[in-house]
């Protein structure tokens, strides 16, 4: 006696197990052996840079004016400062500021972009046409330029959030210059999502703007904005590193990469460890993002074929 | 044709104006500005601050003192500045030279580096060359560039003593050709080596975009030699992306610029803007901002001309706005 229901697991395995777009990414993401690298060595360093005070004998800003200018050596594995600090426990301290100024500023530019992103696809309009404009004369505007003098400007405000060394207004101003990227990916990506029939179906039954955007398009859009984060991460560590270094960033005495490296240009001859460490690991870090971020693009992209890179 | 240009020119006009409001409103924020050589100045009783302050427009209103501002600017007097007391046309004329040469050598330096190895990456696709290169492309990448400055200067300027690591000229000695070159060598490696990783990754993928098309087929079949196809076919089609990214690029360029000048001492003017900012001389700042927005304007409005020339297939007011 044949059972017509029996044969249908033997028909099922002929066709492929369909895999679920976690599953996929994962597979993806793991066959790329320069990404797994680069997420270790940057795991790595974000654990230092969390417990540097298990992993250093020496304070943060502990002077020992007997012992400055030493080379690297066994006690100080990147050698001291012109005030005989050590090195590499500053290093590891001025690592919490940069990746925090980093995410941050991220955090900004990514809630500033998406927002407008998704409201001018969405509406289109007047409302696309106007904002458009704003995003083009950020555009227009040489970021680096005015970026220093914004912060001109924060090192005379004298407010509690505003103190030498604090790093949110920093990091708000750094975001605030960089979401056009984010904005128009945002916005094409959402003006492909809004013809797509599960979002005239919302809108059939009745749902908000405000829901469609936020539970219909925005989870739709979220590949895009994940290779984006990534990339701006490694955008705004540069340019943290680079007003700290003009000695506009973060002011100290809160150490950051970028401005232990600005009075270095002077103990070149004498002391070329201050230059060198401090910014290999802005190098370092900012490579293994990069990476990071490549790989994410590659991973998340229906279109990439696995092991080959465009 | 010519109606999109000119609407083109309009749109670019009025976020030129949008800028210079906005840096007008921030430099009138700026606390003291002139009136602060006046304010410690014993000689100067309340009565002479309140009529200078009177003469120099800053009891009326910000919006006004704009109009006025951009009234002067716009017949070509752009004040004086704070710091020099110099007109800011002159302090920019003296720098602005400076600037143009060490970002036209750069650039034109990581043309000639970018191109060929974008071409070469693309050519040899997945072979060990394209490896290594996309690898060093992705170190570029991620150098601070000021870090990257710093680093030239240790090596070949204080171990081997090859380049002089600050300056145009040496100083002391009459001006010469050898020596100004000698002296652009670092700096313009710094800037343009950079820049250098992101231009090549956009040759190698405009390569590889047009080595699929038809055309590079059909120029096979009629016999071509493999050079010709790709040279001839191939890259002079691969460079026409490359022309619009040229002036998206050239604001980066001039932040580069900022970094370069700062670090090797070059009198252009990424470090007056520097130099003056920090010390609040409001002129000379509006003034670069303004002149660095409108050559950003300029160039891409002149990216999308040249896109119409070098590629008969793109109308322009056809195309959608990006």
């Amino acid at each position: 006696m044949t059972n017509p229901t029996l044969a249908l697991p033997g028909a099922a395995l002929l066709q492929p197990k369909p895999q679920s777009p976690s599953r996929i990414f994962w597979r993806r993401f793991t066959a790329n052996w320069r990404a797994i690298v680069a997420a270790v060595v940057l795991g790595l360093i974000v654990l230092a840079v969390i417990f540097a005070p298990l992993l250093t004998p020496y304070e943060r800003d502990a002077q020992n004016l007997r012992n400055r200018f030493q080379p690297p050596s066994a006690a100080h594995w990147m050698g001291t400062d012109d005030l005989g600090r050590d090195l590499f426990t500053r290093v590891l301290y001025a690592g919490r500021a940069s990746l925090t100024v980093g995410g941050l500023s991220v955090l900004v530019s990514l809630i500033v972009g998406v927002t407008i992103g998704l409201v001018s696809g969405y509406f289109g309009g007047w409302v696309d046409s106007s904002l458009g404009r704003v995003t083009e004369i950020f555009l227009s505007v040489p970021r680096l330029f005015v970026l220093i003098l914004l912060t001109v400007y924060l090192r005379l405000l004298d407010t509690p959030w505003a103190q030498p060394g604090t790093i949110g207004p920093i990091a708000v101003v750094i975001g605030l210059f960089a979401w056009m990227g984010m904005a128009r990916l945002v916005r094409a990506s959402t003006l492909e999502m809004r013809e797509r029939e599960f979002v005239t179906a919302a809108y059939g039954v009745g749902a908000s703007s405000g829901r469609i955007l936020l539970t219909h398009i925005l989870p739709n859009v979220a590949s895009p904005i994940i290779v984006a984060v990534s990339l701006g991460l490694a955008a705004a560590i540069l340019t943290e590193s680079g007003l700290s270094y003009l000695g506009l960033g973060v002011q100290l005495p809160t150490p950051t990469w970028g401005n232990m490296l600005s009075q270095t240009q002077t103990y070149l001859t004498t002391a070329p460890w201050l230059a060198l460490f401090p910014g290999l690991m802005i190098f370092i870090v900012v490579l293994c993002i990069n990476y990071l971020g490549d790989a994410l693009r590659d991973a998340l992209d229906p279109r990439t074929i696995v092991g080959k890179k465009g | 044709m010519l109606e999109y240009l000119i609407r083109r020119l309009l749109q670019g006009t009025i976020t030129l104006v949008a800028i210079s409001i906005i840096v007008f409103g921030l430099a009138s924020a700026y606390p003291g500005g002139i009136m602060n050589a006046y304010e410690e100045n014993p000689d100067v009783t309340a009565e002479d601050y309140a009529r200078l302050r009177a003469k120099y427009g800053l009891d009326e209103p910000v919006p006004m003192r704009y109009v006025r501002w951009l009234g002067s600017v716009l017949t070509g007097d752009w004040g004086n500045s704070f710091v020099s007391r110099r007109p800011v046309l002159q302090e920019i004329g003296d720098r602005l030279g400076n600037t143009l040469l060490l970002m036209g050598t750069a650039l034109i330096v990581t043309l000639l580096i970018a191109i060929p190895l974008g071409v070469i990456s693309a050519l040899r696709q997945y072979s060990m060359v394209d490896t290594a290169l996309t690898a060093l492309a992705f170190a570029g990448n991620s150098l601070p560039v000021f870090w990257f400055g710093l680093l030239l200067i240790m090596v070949f300027s204080v171990w081997l003593g090859w380049f002089p690591g600050s300056g145009m000229t040496t100083l002391g000695k009459p001006f010469s050709i050898p020596d100004l070159l000698w002296h652009m060598v670092l700096p313009v490696t710094m800037l343009a080596l950079v820049t250098a990783a992101g231009y090549m990754r956009y040759m190698r993928s405009a390569m590889l975009d047009v080595i699929g098309q038809d055309y590079m087929r059909t120029a096979r079949s009629k016999g071509l030699t493999e050079t010709q196809v790709n040279v001839r076919h191939g890259l002079r089609n691969a460079l026409i992306p490359l022309v619009t990214l040229l002036a998206f690029e050239i604001p980066l360029l001039f932040g580069g610029a900022l970094y370069t000048e700062t670090i090797f001492a070059w009198p252009g003017m990424g470090r007056l803007f520097y130099e003056r900012a920090v010390k609040g001389d409001m002129p000379v700042v509006m003034a670069c901002v303004i002149i660095f927005s409108a050559l950003t304007i300029l160039a891409m409005f002149l990216a999308d001309l040249a896109y119409t020339v070098l590629d008969p297939r793109i109308q322009l007011g056809k195309r959608k706005a990006a």
